[in-house]
């Protein structure tokens, strides 16, 4: 299969704002062209200062980042990126109309383009009917969308989008989700941090998880969340455990909540549940249960040995 | 593909149109400035009394002076102080406000780097400034028209020249105050903070100096005289052509023609300097 050529390229990317704080160290991360990439990691974990070093907000104290083959900032860039960072940051006493238009004249959409692009992004994010309200009186989910819809304008190959969903009720997540979804089917590549695992899951194909500034871990989602587990309770639980432990096909046992998580091949539930029976052991559940991106994320996150704190 | 600068002057002047505070302050400009050219000379007239601000001047002089010949004096006499002050505070709003609704990130992330940004504002400063020079010169036109037609008078307009000239002064002085303005608004990322130092400087700290400069303390003379108010008030006072009525606060005999217009030019060099380093040189954090 061809790797698609990487729109956003960051090698050993640091930023330090003292001796002592260290938002950013030494990353390295690739987006390749067409992908949705999640940028996973805890509030404070270095995801918002990653995504202003890369639309040249915010100066590396040391190393690389190139976006769409450009340095960061630079016009050559930033005509071909959209970019919604840390809430949407409008004027006031515009529409969201004439926010639009103003975002549309920095951006150079030509002169004769600017209201129908307005318009087809104010279609797209669903927020037509209030267009010409003020800013200052929408809800925080119709600022994220006008922030979206800005994104947008420029009709932009790299789209970043940071916590898009927050403040959006559940009904505008699930758009929020949709959106992105057919941005990422449309070609585009999409760039997304969030701390809302579930929205990840849903929308991603690769993430990379950042914590106290360092990427602690990068790859699909199928592969972080790894094979599903078996759940099993039986009874007596620990002579259960015991006789799981000895099979040879067993990786792993981990008992939880009267509940003994057992990581083993599909093809060998049925077996599992014959050598309990065939012990004298009472089995009352046997299924299997996919991991969470949640599960995995706090297992990254607060496992001592994968951050350095 | 157009360039960024005049995108980011469009896109300025676009806010601008729609900003109410840019409207209020183009609004109290033109009233004060017609209240103390024409109102309260015009009234006194009238009333055939003096006193306050034209104390000493007869009848005559008074009505003299609102007539169409003095609209220069009239105009821009003023801006030493508080169409200054006015215009300090739309440079402050202007730039400032980018920090304080954080929609610097929103012109940063379009398309313009940060030099092209800056340069595009200053633009669409002096734009927005030119056409509120030009609303006040011609509410002052009409007015004095009124007037003289009002009391049977003639009506002459200064020549082309002077016109020009005072119409490139008072461009230039509201302009320096204006970018002073924006430059503090961009060196202290926010609005109250520039609005409430420059406000102080130009109503206080410039008075303080001058007066003491002028009655106790000879020494302060060479620092004065490179105050961005004195330097105005002495560039207005250049086109004063009626000088029986006393001339608005803060005009000035203090500095020549040429130093007052070279030292507000420098005034305007530094402060667009200052904002553009700043702007340049730090994160957007």
């Amino acid at each position: 299969m061809k790797i698609a050529e990487p729109v956003v390229e960051v090698r050993e990317l640091t930023k330090r704002y003292s001796d002592h704080i260290t938002a950013v160290d030494r990353i390295n991360l690739t987006v390749r062209r067409g992908e949705v990439f999640g940028f996973l990691g805890p509030n404070g974990a270095g995801k918002t200062t990653t995504l202003r070093m890369l639309l040249g907000l915010i100066a590396p104290t040391s190393g690389d980042v190139g976006v769409l083959g450009q340095r960061p900032g630079t016009p050559a860039a930033l005509a071909r990126v959209g970019a919604l960072i840390e809430g949407p940051a409008f004027y006031p006493y515009l529409s969201g109309r004439h926010n639009l238009r103003v975002v549309a004249r920095y951006g150079g959409v030509p002169s004769a383009r600017i209201d129908e692009r307005v318009g087809a992004v104010l279609r797209t994010v669903d927020l037509a009917d209030r267009a010409d309200d003020k800013f200052a009186t929408y809800s925080l989910g119709m600022k994220q969308r006008l922030g979206v819809a800005a994104a947008l304008l420029k009709d932009p190959e790299l789209i970043v989008l940071d916590e898009p969903t927050n403040g959006l009720d559940p009904a505008g997540m699930r758009d929020m989700r949709r959106l992105i979804r057919e941005l990422g089917t449309e070609g585009r590549t999409v760039l997304l941090s969030s701390h809302l695992l579930g929205e990840v899951q849903q929308i991603c194909d690769r993430v990379a998880v950042i914590n106290h500034g360092q990427i602690v871990t990068e790859g699909t989602v199928d592969e972080l969340r790894g094979d599903a587990e078996l759940v099993v309770v039986a009874t007596p639980s620990d002579v259960a455990r015991d006789r799981l432990e000895a099979m040879p096909e067993v990786e792993n046992v981990h008992p939880t909540e009267g509940r003994l998580h057992v990581r083993v091949d599909a093809l060998h539930t049925a077996l599992v549940n014959r050598t309990l029976v065939e012990a004298g052991i009472a089995v009352t559940e046997l299924r299997r249960a996919e991991r969470e991106l949640e599960d995995v994320f706090f297992e990254i996150t607060q496992s001592p040995e994968l951050n350095h704190v | 593909m157009s360039s960024p600068v005049i995108d980011t002057t469009a896109a300025e002047l676009l806010k601008l149109v729609r900003r109410p505070a840019a409207w209020v302050l183009l609004a109290v400009a033109a009233v004060l400035n017609l209240i103390f050219a024409y109102v309260v000379p015009y009234l006194s007239y009238t009333s055939g009394s003096g006193g306050g601000m034209t104390d000493g001047a007869t009848p005559e002089q008074l009505l003299a002076s609102t007539l169409p010949d003095q609209l220069v004096a009239n105009t821009i006499g003023g801006f030493a102080v508080f169409a200054g002050a006015l215009a300090l505070v739309l440079g402050a709003l202007m730039f400032g406000s980018e920090y304080g609704w954080g929609t610097v990130k929103t012109m940063l992330t379009q398309r313009a780097g940060r030099g092209s940004v800056l340069l595009g504002q200053l633009t669409a400063l002096a734009v927005a400034i030119a056409v509120g020079l030009l609303v006040m010169f011609g509410l002052g036109a009409l007015t004095s028209t009124g007037i003289a037609l009002a009391e049977d008078q003639a009506i002459n307009w200064p020549g082309p020249l002077d016109l020009a000239q005072g119409y490139g002064y008072g461009w230039l002085i509201l302009l320096t105050w204006a970018v002073l303005g924006a430059a503090l608004g961009v060196l202290l990322r926010g609005v109250a903070l520039p609005i409430g130092l420059g406000v102080v400087w130009v109503l206080g700290i410039e008075n303080l100096v001058t007066a003491m400069a002028t009655s106790v303390l000879d020494a302060l003379e060479p620092l004065r005289d490179v105050l961005p108010g004195v330097n105005a008030g002495s560039l207005i006072n250049t086109v004063l052509v009626d000088r029986s009525v006393e001339p608005a606060p803060g005009v000035t005999d203090a500095v020549g023609e040429g130093r007052a217009l070279l030292t507000l030019a420098c005034y305007l060099v530094v402060a667009g300097v200052a904002a553009a380093w700043s702007m340049r040189r730090r994160d957007i954090t």
